[in-house]
C-alpha cells in the first residue's frame, strides 16, 4: 500500500497485511540493562515462544550499565517482527535493532583445532593464510587456528579444514555494528 | 526505618488500602511491619486464594491488587494466580518473602527461586538485592503493573533485607525505566485509513475484548459502535463493555458464542478488533477463520498485532485514545448507513433462526440455563458476578446480560477453576456497596473452599450460587461428545454436603432443587446477612451449546 493516509477512499480489496516471513538471516542487536536475570528473561522468552536462536553473543558496551546482546535467527522460520515485539515487552530491553544487511559490519571469531598430519599440515597452513587466520597453538598432531570474519567466511573455513579432521571448534556467534554513512 | 516499614509506606504512597496474603517464615519482618501499618490485611487461607482475591479486587476497580506470600511453598502457591493475572492482563503486584541472602542458592528451608519460576508468567519481576531498592521497586512495580497492557509484577524480598534499616525516601514522579515506554496514542494516519475502510465496508463486525475494560473505554467503545449500525460482539473478557441486550449486540463470539456472532465473523468483509487477541477460543481453526475479512487491529500491546491473525490496518494505542479519534474520523466521512441493510437482514435471519435456547424441564428440575436466568432476575442484573471455569461460566456468559464493565469477573485466559470465590472476596472488599455473587461450579468451588474461612473471619458478605451438577461438567461434556462417552474421573460423588460445609465455616448454607422455588431462594440468599452459599441442584448431564468443536471453523458449530 503506497502512501497510506493520503487516499480519499480505502478499498477493502486493496488492503494487504504485512508479510510475516522475510526468508533471510537476521541479526538483532539488543541494548539491555545490565541487571541480574536479563539473559534468562531473553532466553526464556525465546524458548516459550518457540523461537530458535542460531547464535548469541553477550558483552559490555561503552556504557557500564548497558550490555549488548547480538543474536542471529532465521527469518524463514520466525516472524522477525513478532520476535522483536515480544523482546520489546521485556522491561530490561532498552533498544532493539534489526541490522540491515547492507549497512552492517558483522564479525565472529572462531577457534578450530584440526588434525595436522605431516602430509596435511602445509595445506591447512595455506588455508589459514588465505583466510587471514592465525595459528595460535601447535602440537605434533594438531593445529589450533583463530579465524575472524563474517559468519559465511567462518563457515567456509570450516568446510576447508573439516576433511583434515576437525577435533574441536568454538565459535562466538556474530557481533555487529552499523556501518558509518558515506560522507557527503 | 526498617525496609519492611518502608515497604508499607511505599504501598500507601501508591494508594493501597487493602492487601491479601498469608504470613510465613521469610516474610515475618513484613508481617511485623504490617502490625503498625495502617492498612487492611485480608488473611487468606491459601496463597492462590490471596492471589485471586487481589485479581478480583483489581478487576472490580481497575486499581492494582496486592497479594503477599512467604518464600518457597507460599510463593509457589501464588503462581497460579500470577499466571492467571498474566493471561487476563490484570494489574497486580505480588510481594513474596525470600530466604536470607546468604541462603539463596543453598537449597535452604522453604527456598524456591520464585523469580526464576515466574519469569514466563510475569509482566516484570524484581529480586531485591539491596534494602534501599524496596521503595523504588514498589513504585516501579505499580507503574509497570498498571500502565500499557496491565499485568502482574513480582517483588521478591529476602528476609534479611526486609529487616534491614534504611532511610526511607518516598519515590517521586513517574519512574524512569529506559526499556519501558508503553504506547498510548494511536497513529492518526492509521486511524483515518481504518475509518475509510469501515466506511467502505458492507459487512463489518466490531469485535471487542478485555482491553476495552482495562482501558476504561467502554463509553468510548459504545459511542464508536453507535456512530453507525455496526454489529458488535465481545469476547468472554469483554462482556459488559457494550450493553446487553441491545439491537446491535450479537452476543458473545467464540467456542460457546452465538451463531449470529460467529457466522457474522465468518462472512464479514471487515473486522475491527479492539483490545482482543484472536485467541484460539475465538478463531477456532485459524486457517478458516473469517476467510473474507480484512482486519483492523487496535491494541495497546504491539506484540498482539499480527501474532495470530495478520492485521491489514494495525493501530497501536490505548483504546480510550484511539476510539474517540476513530469515531470522529468515521463521522466526518458521513458514510451511507443503508449500505448495511443487507448485512443486517442476514444477521437478523441468523438471530431468528438460531437464538440461544435450551429445552426447559417439564417438572421441578432446574436446568442450568434456567438457573442463570433466575440469577439475572433475582439480582435484577445489578450485581458483580464472579465465576469459576467451566459450563456454568459459559452459560452465564450466554444468558446473563452484562450491561456495564467490571461486573463480570472470570478467568478467561488461563481458565483457572476455583477463581470465583476468592475473586468475589476481593471484589466485595473493593466494592462493599455492591452485591457480589460468585457463580460457582461444584468442581471448581471445592478446589478453593478453604476461602470460606476468609470470608467468615473478615465478615465479607459474598453470596455463592453454586451450580451443582455433580460433575466436572465441561470435561464430562467433552468426554461425551469427543471421547465416545468414556467417562473418566468426572463424577464428583456424593460429598460434600455443601450447605453443611458452608455452615461449618460460619456461613449460612441453603439448598434448592425445585425450579419453582429458585428465584425466591436466590432472593433469600441475597437478603440474608453475611456470607451465604446456595447449593442449586441442576440437571447433571446438560451440555453447553452452541459449540464450535476445538480446531474447527465457525461454520461447524454444533448444538
Amino acid at each position: 500500500m503506497s502512501e497510506p493516509g493520503t487516499q480519499d477512499v480505502v478499498r477493502l480489496e486493496d488492503l494487504e497485511a504485512s508479510r510475516q516471513l522475510t526468508g533471510r538471516k537476521h541479526i538483532l542487536s539488543l541494548l539491555v540493562e545490565d541487571k541480574p536475570g536479563v539473559l534468562a528473561r531473553i532466553a526464556g522468552l525465546f524458548s516459550r515462544r518457540g523461537f530458535n536462536i542460531d547464535t548469541l553473543a553477550v558483552g559490555p558496551t561503552d556504557d557500564p550499565d548497558v550490555s549488548r546482546i547480538t543474536l542471529t535467527l532465521d527469518g524463514a522460520v520466525h516472524p522477525i517482527d513478532q520476535v522483536t515485539k515480544q523482546l520489546h515487552k521485556l522491561v530490561n530491553v532498552i533498544k532493539i535493532r534489526d541490522m540491515e544487511p547492507n549497512g552492517t559490519v558483522a564479525r565472529e571469531m572462531a577457534l578450530f583445532r584440526v588434525n595436522a598430519s605431516v602430509e596435511g599440515r602445509a595445506e591447512i597452513m595455506q588455508f589459514a593464510e588465505i583466510y587471514e587466520a592465525k595459528v595460535v597453538d601447535v602440537s605434533r598432531r594438531s593445529l589450533t587456528i583463530e579465524v575472524t570474519g563474517s559468519q559465511e567466511k567462518v563457515d567456509s573455513f570450516e568446510r576447508m579444514v573439516r576433511p583434515h579432521g576437525l577435533i574441536e571448534m568454538a565459535r562466538t556467534g556474530e557481533v555487529a555494528i552499523t556501518k558509518s554513512r558515506p560522507e557527503a | 526505618m526498617r525496609a519492611a516499614d518502608a515497604l508499607f509506606q511505599a504501598l500507601k504512597a501508591e494508594g493501597v488500602e487493602h492487601v491479601f496474603g498469608i504470613p510465613g517464615g521469610a516474610n515475618l519482618p513484613i508481617y511485623d511491619a504490617l502490625y503498625d501499618a495502617d492498612l487492611i490485611h485480608i488473611q487468606a487461607r491459601h496463597e492462590q486464594g490471596a492471589g485471586h482475591a487481589a485479581e478480583g479486587y483489581a478487576k472490580a476497580t481497575g486499581k492494582v491488587g496486592v497479594a503477599m506470600a512467604t518464600s518457597g511453598p507460599g510463593a509457589t502457591n501464588l503462581i497460579t494466580a500470577i499466571a492467571d493475572a498474566n493471561l487476563d492482563s490484570v494489574p497486580t503486584v505480588f510481594i513474596t518473602g525470600q530466604v536470607r541472602t546468604d541462603q539463596i542458592g543453598t537449597d535452604g528451608f522453604q527456598e524456591a527461586d520464585v523469580t526464576g519460576m515466574t519469569l514466563p508468567v510475569v509482566k516484570h519481576s524484581f529480586l531485591v538485592t539491596d534494602p534501599r531498592q524496596i521503595p523504588d521497586y514498589i513504585h516501579q512495580a505499580f507503574h509497570i503493573a498498571s500502565t500499557g497492557r496491565p499485568g502482574p509484577v513480582l517483588v521478591d524480598i529476602p528476609q534479611d533485607l526486609s529487616r534491614a534499616e534504611i532511610d526511607y525516601q518516598p519515590a517521586q514522579g513517574t519512574p524512569t525505566l529506559p526499556g519501558y515506554k508503553p504506547p498510548t496514542e494511536g497513529n492518526i494516519k492509521q486511524i483515518r485509513i481504518a475509518a475509510k475502510a469501515l466506511a467502505n465496508s458492507r459487512r463489518p463486525v466490531i469485535y471487542g475484548g478485555g482491553g476495552i475494560v482495562n482501558a476504561n473505554a467502554s463509553t468510548e467503545f459504545r459511542e464508536f459502535c453507535l456512530t453507525d449500525r455496526l454489529p458488535v460482539t465481545l469476547t468472554v473478557m469483554g462482556l459488559g463493555a457494550f450493553e446487553a441486550p441491545h439491537e446491535q449486540w450479537l452476543g458473545m463470539l467464540g467456542m460457546h458464542g452465538t451463531r449470529a456472532a460467529n457466522y457474522a465473523m465468518d462472512e464479514a468483509d471487515l473486522i475491527v478488533c479492539v483490545g482482543a487477541r484472536f485467541d484460539d477460543r475465538i478463531t477456532g481453526k485459524l486457517s478458516e477463520f473469517a476467510p473474507r475479512a480484512k482486519f483492523v487491529h487496535i491494541d495497546v500491546d504491539p506484540a498482539e498485532i499480527s501474532k495470530n491473525v495478520p492485521a491489514h490496518i494495525p493501530i497501536v494505542g490505548d483504546a480510550a485514545d484511539v476510539l474517540p479519534k476513530l469515531t470522529r474520523e468515521y463521522r466526518a466521512l458521513d458514510a451511507d448507513s443503508s449500505r448495511l441493510d443487507d448485512w443486517w437482514q442476514r444477521i437478523r435471519a441468523w438471530q431468528n433462526e438460531h437464538p440461544l435456547r435450551y429445552e426447559d424441564s417439564h417438572d421441578s428440575e432446574i436446568k442450568p440455563q434456567f438457573m442463570i436466568e433466575a440469577m439475572y432476575e433475582a439480582t435484577e442484573g445489578d450485581a458483580i458476578i464472579t465465576s469459576d471455569v467451566g459450563q456454568h461460566q459459559m452459560w452465564a456468559a450466554q444468558y446473563y446480560h452484562f450491561s456495564e464493565p467490571r461486573r463480570w469477573l472470570n478467568s478467561g485466559g488461563l481458565g483457572t477453576m476455583g477463581f470465583g470465590l476468592p475473586a468475589a472476596i476481593g471484589a466485595k472488599v473493593a466494592r462493599p456497596d455492591e452485591t457480589v455473587v460468585c457463580l460457582a461450579g461444584d468442581g471448581s468451588l471445592v478446589m478453593v473452599c478453604q476461602e470460606f474461612a476468609t470470608a467468615a473471619q473478615h465478615e465479607i458478605p459474598v453470596k455463592v450460587f453454586l451450580m451443582n451438577n455433580g460433575h466436572f461438567g465441561m470435561v464430562r461434556q467433552w468426554q461425551e461428545l469427543f471421547w465416545q462417552e468414556r467417562y473418566q474421573s468426572v463424577a464428583m460423588g456424593p460429598s460434600p454436603d455443601w450447605p453443611k460445609l458452608a455452615e461449618a465455616f460460619g456461613w449460612t448454607g441453603m439448598q434448592c432443587s425445585d425450579k419453582a422455588e429458585l428465584r425466591d431462594a436466590m432472593r433469600a440468599a441475597l437478603d440474608t446477612e453475611g456470607p451465604v452459599l446456595l447449593d442449586v441442584r441442576v440437571t447433571q448431564n446438560e451440555n453447553c451449546y452452541p459449540m464450535i468443536p476445538a480446531g474447527h471453523a465457525a461454520r461447524d458449530m454444533v448444538g
